[in-house]
C-alpha cells in the first residue's frame, strides 16, 4: 500500500492534536483516519478498526432532522464534499449505534495539496450538547 | 557486482555554511550532492557545496540537470556563483517543487535578481530551463527520478533515483512526525515512506538529538532517533545522517551520534554524512 500524499499525512497529525472529532476520508469516501473524540461518535476505536469503507461507517450512525426525518447520506456534509471536492456545512442529529444522540454540525472541505489533485476530505465535527471547552 | 551509481557528498551542513577549524571534518557546506551513473551526473540541491563540483573534470557535458528539494537558503545559495551558470555553451536544468501559488521560475527569481544577487535570470549567460517536478516518476537519461512532497515548511520534495535495481533517497530536511518520539505505526502514514522503501542508501536530516527537537517542533527537521526509525521502518540498507547543525562542531555532532549509537542497535550501517565522502551503491 502506497503511503498517503503529505497533505493527508499532515491533516492527520492535526486530527491527532484536536479535542474535537475529525474525520478523514480518501476520494472513494473509505475513512481512513479518525482521531480520538471521533471514537465517541462511532463508539468505536480506531486502532481496533482501522480504515472502514464508506458503507460500513456510514451504517454505525443515524443522521435526521429535528422532526426525526432520516436525512440521506447525500445531503450528509463529507458526502457531499467527497462528490463535489467543495466545503460544505451542516447542523442535525446523529444517533450512533449505542442509541447515543447528539446534536451535532459538520463542517467539511476537501483537501487538495500542492499537486492540485483532490486526495480526500476532513469533517470536523461539533457536538452542540456538550461543547468543548475553550 | 557492478555499482549503479557513485554518491558524492559536496555540503552536509545546514542553515548557513560555516568555515572554522572546528566545523572541518563533517564539512561547512550547505547541502549539495552528486548521482554520477557511468557517464551521466544528477545534481541534488545548490547550496554551496556545488561550488566543489568539478564540472569540466568529469562528466563534460554541455547539459546539466539539477534537483532541489526546496528554494530555502541553505540548498539554493551556491545556484548564483557556480560556474557553468555563467558559461553560454551551458544548458542548465533547474528542477523543483511546483505547487505554490506562484510558478517555480518566480521563486527562484526573488533569489536570483537584485536586491539579493546582482544579476537577473534573463541576463544569466547560460542556457537556463527551469520545470516543476511533474506529480509522476521520469527520466533524465538513466536515471529513474521519484520526487514526492515531504513534510518540511514550503513546498519540499525528496528524491528517489533509481539506476536499475539501485537506488538512492535523499531526503535533506524532514520532519516525519511532529512532536511526537515515534512515528505513526502504520506505514502509509509515514511521510517519505515510499521514497525510503527497501532503498539502498537513504541521505536524511538527522539535526537534532531528541533533547534538541523538544525546542524547534514545526521547524522541519528531525533527530537522528526518528531518522533512523524511518529508515528502519522502511528497510533501507544504510543511512547516512545529514544536515548537520551549523551550530555545533564536529565534536559535538560526533558526541550526539555516539550517545545515540550507544543506545540504539540498527541491522545496518549508520553514519554521519561527511564532505567529500563517495559512497558506492
Amino acid at each position: 500500500m502506497s503511503a498517503h500524499e503529505i497533505e493527508i499525512i499532515l491533516s492527520r497529525q492535526l486530527a491527532d492534536c484536536l479535542t474535537v472529532p475529525v474525520f478523514i476520508v480518501d476520494p472513494e469516501g473509505t475513512l481512513i483516519f479518525y482521531n480520538e473524540p471521533a471514537e465517541q461518535i462511532l463508539g468505536k476505536r480506531f486502532q481496533d478498526t482501522g480504515e472502514m469503507r464508506v458503507g460500513d461507517w456510514g451504517n454505525m450512525f443515524s443522521a435526521h432532522d429535528e422532526k426525526g426525518n432520516a436525512i440521506p447520506p447525500a445531503d450528509l456534509p463529507l458526502v457531499q464534499t467527497i462528490n463535489s471536492h467543495e466545503p460544505a456545512h451542516k447542523t442535525f442529529w446523529i444517533t450512533n449505534m449505542e442509541g447515543k444522540s447528539f446534536k451535532i454540525s459538520v463542517t467539511s472541505i476537501p483537501i487538495i495539496g500542492r499537486s492540485k489533485e483532490f486526495s480526500g476530505a476532513l469533517a470536523i465535527f461539533w457536538d452542540n450538547v456538550s461543547g468543548y471547552e475553550s | 557486482m557492478s555499482q549503479a551509481m557513485r554518491v558524492k557528498l559536496h555540503g552536509t551542513r545546514g542553515a548557513y555554511p560555516t568555515s572554522s577549524k572546528e566545523t572541518r571534518k563533517l564539512g561547512g557546506n550547505t547541502p549539495c550532492i552528486e548521482i554520477i551513473g557511468e557517464n551521466e551526473r544528477l545534481i541534488l540541491d545548490a547550496g554551496t557545496g556545488i561550488l566543489n563540483i568539478a564540472f569540466d573534470k568529469y562528466n563534460n557535458s554541455d547539459r546539466i540537470d539539477i534537483l532541489l528539494t526546496h528554494l530555502h537558503m541553505d540548498h539554493i545559495q551556491g545556484l548564483g556563483f557556480f560556474k557553468p551558470i555563467f558559461d553560454a555553451n551551458k544548458e542548465i536544468h533547474i528542477w523543483g517543487p511546483g505547487g505554490s501559488s506562484y510558478p517555480l521560475k518566480d521563486r527562484l527569481n526573488r533569489f536570483l535578481s537584485p536586491p539579493l544577487f546582482p544579476v537577473v535570470l534573463r541576463d544569466i549567460p547560460s542556457k537556463l530551463i527551469i520545470h516543476e517536478l511533474p506529480n509522476k516518476p521520469f527520466k533524465l537519461g538513466k536515471f529513474l527520478i521519484t520526487a514526492k512532497f515531504v513534510c518540511h515548511p514550503g513546498p519540499t520534495v525528496g528524491y528517489r533515483i533509481e539506476v536499475g535495481s539501485k537506488s538512492v533517497t535523499y531526503i535533506p530536511d524532514h520532519e516525519p512526525i511532529l512532536s511526537n518520539p515515534h512515528l505513526f505505526k502504520e506505514d502509509n502514514w509515514i511521510s517519505g515512506f515510499d521514497l525510503c522503501n527497501n532503498t539502498d542508501l537513504l541521505v536524511h536530516d538527522s539535526q537534532y538529538s531528541p533533547e534538541e527537537y523538544e525546542d524547534k517542533v514545526g521547524w522541519g527537521h528531525c533527530s537522528m532517533e526518528i531518522a533512523a526509525e524511518l529508515s528502519a521502518r522502511a528497510k533501507a540498507k544504510r543511512l547516512v545522517m545529514f544536515h548537520h547543525d551549523p551550530a555545533q562542531t564536529d565534536k559535538d555532532r560526533s558526541n550526539i551520534f555516539k550517545k545515540f549509537m550507544s543506545t540504539h542497535t540498527y541491522d545496518f550501517p549508520i553514519e554521519l554524512a561527511v564532505q567529500g565522502h563517495e559512497i558506492e551503491v
